[in-house]
């Protein structure tokens, strides 16, 4: 498909969707289950940065904190504050599970950003892991805390009785939809920001259009940066979502 | 022939989930217009409502990510 594209159209030398190829970070070769791709090394950055950044920034534990103990305190401050709104009390115990999504995804997509990275929340393989393992998990859950009543979540006690049965279907459809439209959030917003900032950098190539492109490209940097955050936010607080259905099913 | 005429057909409904982005483009531009309406009424009660903005527009992005997801079906699966 790439190499089509390439060969036919004059201003774009590359094509907008090559950045996503997994490929071996080591040599060429066949991309088995062991191979270290660019995926994964992107992965490990990520799991390093969050490693770097929570554990060595608090490891001095100091009473005036240095910017580093600031932005670990501020992060971790943040996801509490919002899993103990949405959840309540005793959606806190899970408080870890969701600051490790949010700082993994944060910093991929962050380092994603950085000019010839590659991004792995860009891949539904990879959103898609994390949120049938949110999706199995609130509702494994749900039947362990409230045992067969987790299955009035479905049934609107405060509708009309003869509305309940349609709003029962809706409901479960909308639940099972759930992990589908969660993965594809994140990476189709991840995938198109970096896609159009291709397309983009493709038409710089083209000397009349040239300035506008690099303009182009600058403001939709800027927008990425947000887009990268925002994303990061809305699984998390979509997961705080879930998991609070999970513990209080009824409405 | 008929090959091609199928893959036009991908093509053309690919292209035409587009509009899904119109839908989604109105719903999320609805939440967050109604969200600083309401903010400037009453700045006081607005910090404790960004949570509620942002579910309200990530289930509104959701539909037009589907439109997305029809595409990427049109484009790759069918």
């Amino acid at each position: 498909m790439a190499g089509e594209a390439r060969s036919e159209e004059a201003g774009l030398v590359f094509h907008p969707m090559d950045q996503f190829i997994v490929k071996p970070f080591f040599g060429d070769g066949a991309v088995s289950w062991y191979t270290i791709t660019n995926s994964t090394v992107w992965m490990a950055l990520a799991v390093l940065a969050v490693f770097a950044l929570l554990v060595l920034g608090t490891s001095k534990r100091a009473v005036i904190p240095t910017r580093m103990q600031s932005v670990a305190e501020l992060a971790y401050g943040f996801i509490y504050k919002m899993v103990e709104d949405i959840c309540g009390k005793d959606g806190v115990k899970y408080f870890p599970y969701i600051m490790t999504l949010f700082m993994f995804i944060v910093f991929a997509n962050f380092l994603g950003l950085l000019p010839t990275a590659f991004t792995p929340t860009a891949h539904i393989a990879v959103t898609a892991v994390m949120a049938f393992a949110v999706f199995f998990g609130v509702t494994i859950l749900g039947f362990v805390k409230n045992g067969p009543s987790f299955l009035g979540l479905f049934w609107v006690n405060s509708a009309p009785l003869a509305l309940r049965p349609v709003l029962a279907l809706i409901e479960l459809i909308s639940y099972f939809v759930r992990p589908v439209s969660h993965s594809i959030r994140l990476a189709g917003n991840m995938m198109a920001g970096h896609a159009v900032i291709k397309v983009f950098a493709g038409f710089a190539a083209i000397t009349a259009i040239a300035p506008f492109s690099v303009l182009a490209i600058t403001a939709m940097y800027g927008l990425e940066m947000l887009v990268s955050f925002i994303q990061a936010y809305v699984f998390a607080i979509l997961t705080c979502v879930y998991l609070k259905d999970a513990l209080h099913p009824h409405h | 022939m008929e090959g091609e005429l199928a893959q036009m057909g991908q093509y053309i409904g690919a292209g035409l989930t587009a509009f899904g982005m119109g839908g989604a483009a109105i719903g999320v531009g609805n939440v967050a217009g109604n969200y600083l309406a309401g903010a400037l009424r009453n700045p006081s009660a607005a910090a404790g409502q960004t949570a509620t903005l942002f579910i309200g527009i990530a289930f509104a992005e959701a539909l037009g990510i589907f439109s997305f997801l029809v595409a990427l079906l049109l484009m790759f699966a069918v």
